[in-house]
């Protein structure tokens, strides 16, 4: 916890130094790709996998649903009670 | 597009910064949300109220927060949560040249002002037509979004606390769901798209074989495919601000 919040602080420090405009020259185009990569995996991780085996089960039809709210610009709160209520709906009814 | 400043936009009229500052209030109170369903995400994962908070108050970026509680959750070790919890804040470290111009310059005010370089406030600064004007929405959005996110996140560990099956809930699927909304405006681009496909095959691929947390590391190959395709297909500006188009150009001009 510790090296994370100084690790944060400190990429949020060097950015604002002179060495800022160094590093966005040198690695921006990679930087800029970094969240694409991290959340698409966390996104396939969190669907599918279950104690470090994949499954699909309801929670990857809540999780389409909430895809399919994004994909309608649906405000954040939206995606999310679509999501939820969708997964809770179908494991009540199975 | 850039956008020359305007010549109704020039005198910072009480008006004017009164406009300005509820929109800044705006983005804080949308991202408290967050911070409430990051606070219930926490707690589900395990977190206890201290860190919970601490985290919120220190780490202060949303992102990586997820996503070290996202790699915790799935049983990924400390060292897997903090390393791509700080793969993704090296973004605030290519935010600081753009925001750098509108801070003040003595140093402790500066230094003050870097722990609150984040998506939110960037934007929100680059998007005002001068510095000053810059500066005012940057540390507005700063201060009233530390203040959210963190009574957020209080308010969702709290209520992490009173659910307490949280998959009867479908809170597995909420989740998810959530960096299905951050993922959506980083997959405009080709490179964007290219890199998320490739990285959710290969995490999914690297599931049965590795430890937890080591799939999403291991993701992070899937830029170097998404370089070369951004090389051969440059099409739109690689936008860092979503959506932001005057940042492109913006960003151009700079020294």
């Amino acid at each position: 916890m510790i090296v994370l919040a100084a690790g944060s602080y400190g990429l949020k420090a060097l950015g604002v130094s002179t060495l800022g405009a160094v590093v966005e020259r040198r690695l921006g185009a990679l930087v800029s790709l970094l969240p694409a990569v991290l959340f698409s995996a966390l996104i396939a991780v969190m669907t599918f996998e279950t104690a470090g085996v994949l499954v699909i089960d309801a929670r990857v039809v809540g999780v389409g649903v909430g895809a399919l709210a994004v994909w309608r610009r649906a405000p954040l709160l939206v995606v999310v009670i679509a999501a939820m209520s969708v997964t809770a709906a179908l494991r009540l009814f199975t | 597009m850039a956008e020359p400043p305007t010549a109704n936009m020039g005198p910072t009229g009480d008006g004017v910064r009164r406009a300005r500052r509820r929109d800044c209030l705006v983005v804080s109170l949308a991202v408290g949300l967050i911070g409430v369903t990051f606070g219930v995400f926490a707690e589900a994962a395990g977190f206890d109220l201290p860190r919970i908070l601490v985290m919120s108050a220190l780490v202060f970026t949303g992102a990586s927060q997820f996503a070290a509680v996202g790699v915790i959750d799935d049983g990924g070790t400390g060292g897997a949560a903090v390393g791509s919890a700080l793969l993704l804040a090296t973004r605030n470290a290519l935010y600081g040249p753009v925001v750098r111009k509108m801070l003040p310059d003595p140093v402790l005010p500066r230094l003050a002002a870097a722990h609150l370089v984040i998506d939110e406030t960037a934007a929100m600064a680059v998007a005002q037509p001068d510095r000053r004007a810059g500066w005012d929405a940057f540390w507005f959005t700063g201060v009233t979004l530390w203040i959210c996110w963190n009574l957020g996140s209080l308010a969702g560990a709290a209520l992490g606390a009173v659910l307490s099956t949280p998959e009867t809930w479908g809170l597995d699927a909420a989740f998810p769901a959530i960096f299905v909304a951050l993922l959506a405006t980083h997959v405009r681009t080709p490179a964007g798209l290219v890199a998320a496909v490739l990285a959710a095959a290969v995490a999914l691929g690297a599931v049965p074989f590795t430890a937890a947390g080591v799939p999403i590391l291991l993701a992070v190959s899937a830029v170097i495919p998404a370089l070369y395709v951004r090389r051969r297909w440059p099409g739109a500006s690689g936008n860092l601000l979503d959506g932001e188009d005057s940042l492109g150009g913006e960003g151009g001009g700079r020294p």
